[in-house]
């Protein structure tokens, strides 16, 4: 089951495009990143996905099916905007009456534990937390409510460090115990890696790959070898980005699969990060390859 | 972080610089502390929720990883208690390693004869070493993860 599902999904504000001819589907039990420059669109897709803004073009739809804006579906999903909002003149006790009284599933017993594990203060006002802590607060507040898919916008954002991990972790353990598929959208990338076993990257108002992050990874490689056969190459490849510098290039190419393909010869091909491979496709300088699409090419071409 | 009530006997740990994709890190550590005799059958790894919990990486990645083990036979899954050891890796009984040890000892003395000094054993018996594997695993070759390093040319 993909726990979302667009089909040529687009936003117009005027005659600006946020968000254009976006065709996704995130399975169930990931947590896909979203990813991409401020404008990319993320905020629009998850806007969407969660109902709160209505496509342009196309459709979204969610748990196997269902429409984003289905009153059926405001239970089953959760989604906490940026900076995690919470009433700042509100005691965390108070909060958590509130949010218990305004929703039909909303496990009070097992949100008030959290709190008190992470060692939050329910006598103290929102407002006067830390920012870790009212990130923790709006997850717990969030999670509380037993959904099958947790929306989060940009959560990391304002987080130190040490805030961010311990985020992350309440996240991780709920994947773990709940099986609660997420989508995350974020600009720190290198948090990403070890949490994100999907990413979808944005930029510029499209979607630019999207996939299982160890199936892009394995799927992607880095050719360093000399500048003056990078041209040559690049034809027969159409790489996703080109770098050169006098004597030597490096080219990013997807290859046909997770095989090893054969290296041309006077080339080393390196695996890629998934830093590298996000920041390529968020700037593709490929010779020879349309920007709109990026092809898949078989190594085993060039050797022959 | 400790994790309570059954302890496995080992932790896992990640190397971030290490390039080699989290899941397999796992894979190898159990892989290793099995060789070094850390983990014995029978032993229980580690619960998913606590590897997750202790090194904040994605469930489904310590799933992959468990089911990698249990595809290679190391591990089974028992419902509603945990994982644990299967079998161990040391493949070979005691009187078989002290055969092949002997063999390798007069191989050994033949190439010194032959005029190869310790550089140049170690040399040819690495390269046989990988063209013997190579032959073995032939096209279906493990890209999986396996071989993530640098695939330089031959």
């Amino acid at each position: 089951m993909n726990v979302i599902e667009t089909a040529d999904l687009g936003k117009r504000y005027g005659k600006a495009w946020a968000l254009r001819d976006c065709t996704l589907a995130i399975p169930e039990g990931r947590l896909a990143a979203l990813v991409g420059p401020n404008g990319a669109g993320k905020s629009t897709l998850m806007n969407m996905a969660v109902g709160l803004t209505l496509p342009s073009t196309g459709t979204v739809t969610l748990l196997g099916g269902m429409s984003a804006t289905a009153p059926a579906m405001l239970q089953d999903i959760a989604f906490m905007a940026q900076d995690a909002p919470l009433y700042k003149n509100l005691s965390v006790a108070d909060m958590l009456h509130l949010t218990k009284n305004l929703n039909w599933r909303f496990d009070h017993a097992r949100a008030k534990a959290r709190l008190v594990d992470l060692g939050i203060p329910l006598k103290k006002k929102a407002g006067k937390l830390s920012g870790g802590q009212q990130a923790q607060v709006a997850l717990t507040l969030a999670l509380a409510r037993r959904p099958r898919l947790l929306v989060l916008d940009e959560p990391l954002a304002a987080l130190d460090p040490l805030a961010r991990q311990d985020f992350m972790g309440t996240v991780m353990t709920a994947m773990a115990d709940d099986g609660v598929s997420v989508l995350l959208s974020s600009h720190a990338l290198a948090d990403l890696e070890r949490v994100a076993d999907f990413v979808v990257v944005l930029g510029g108002g499209e979607l630019r790959i999207a996939g299982d992050t160890d199936e892009l990874l394995a799927e992607h490689r880095l050719l360093t070898g000399p500048a003056s056969e990078a041209d040559r190459l690049a034809g027969l490849l159409s790489p996703i980005q080109v770098k050169r510098a006098e004597a030597q290039a490096h080219l990013l190419v997807r290859t046909g699969g997770p095989a090893s393909a054969p290296v041309p010869p006077g080339w080393e091909a390196h695996p890629v990060s998934l830093e590298e491979l996000v920041l390529a496709y968020l700037r593709p300088t490929g010779i020879g390859s349309s920007s709109a699409s990026f092809p898949r090419t078989e190594l085993t071409e060039v050797t022959r | 972080m400790a994790i309570d009530k059954e302890m496995s006997p080992i932790e896992f740990r990640l190397d971030p610089s290490s390039g080699v994709p989290t899941y397999l890190q796992l894979v190898q550590q159990v892989e290793h502390a099995l060789r070094l005799g850390y983990l014995k059958p029978g032993d229980q790894l580690p619960k998913v929720r606590d590897v997750v919990a202790a090194l904040t990486i994605n469930p489904n990645t310590v799933l992959k990883s468990y089911k990698e083990l249990e595809t290679k036979g190391l591990i089974e899954g028992r419902p509603g208690q945990g994982t644990f050891i299967k079998t161990t890796l040391e493949q070979v009984t005691l009187p078989d390693l002290a055969t092949l040890r002997r063999t390798l000892m007069s191989w050994l003395a033949s190439a010194e004869a032959a005029g190869l000094d310790e550089d140049g054993v170690a040399a040819l018996f690495t390269s046989v070493l990988r063209d013997f594997y190579k032959e073995r695993s032939g096209a279906n070759a493990p890209a999986t993860g396996g071989a993530r390093g640098v695939e330089g040319i031959a």
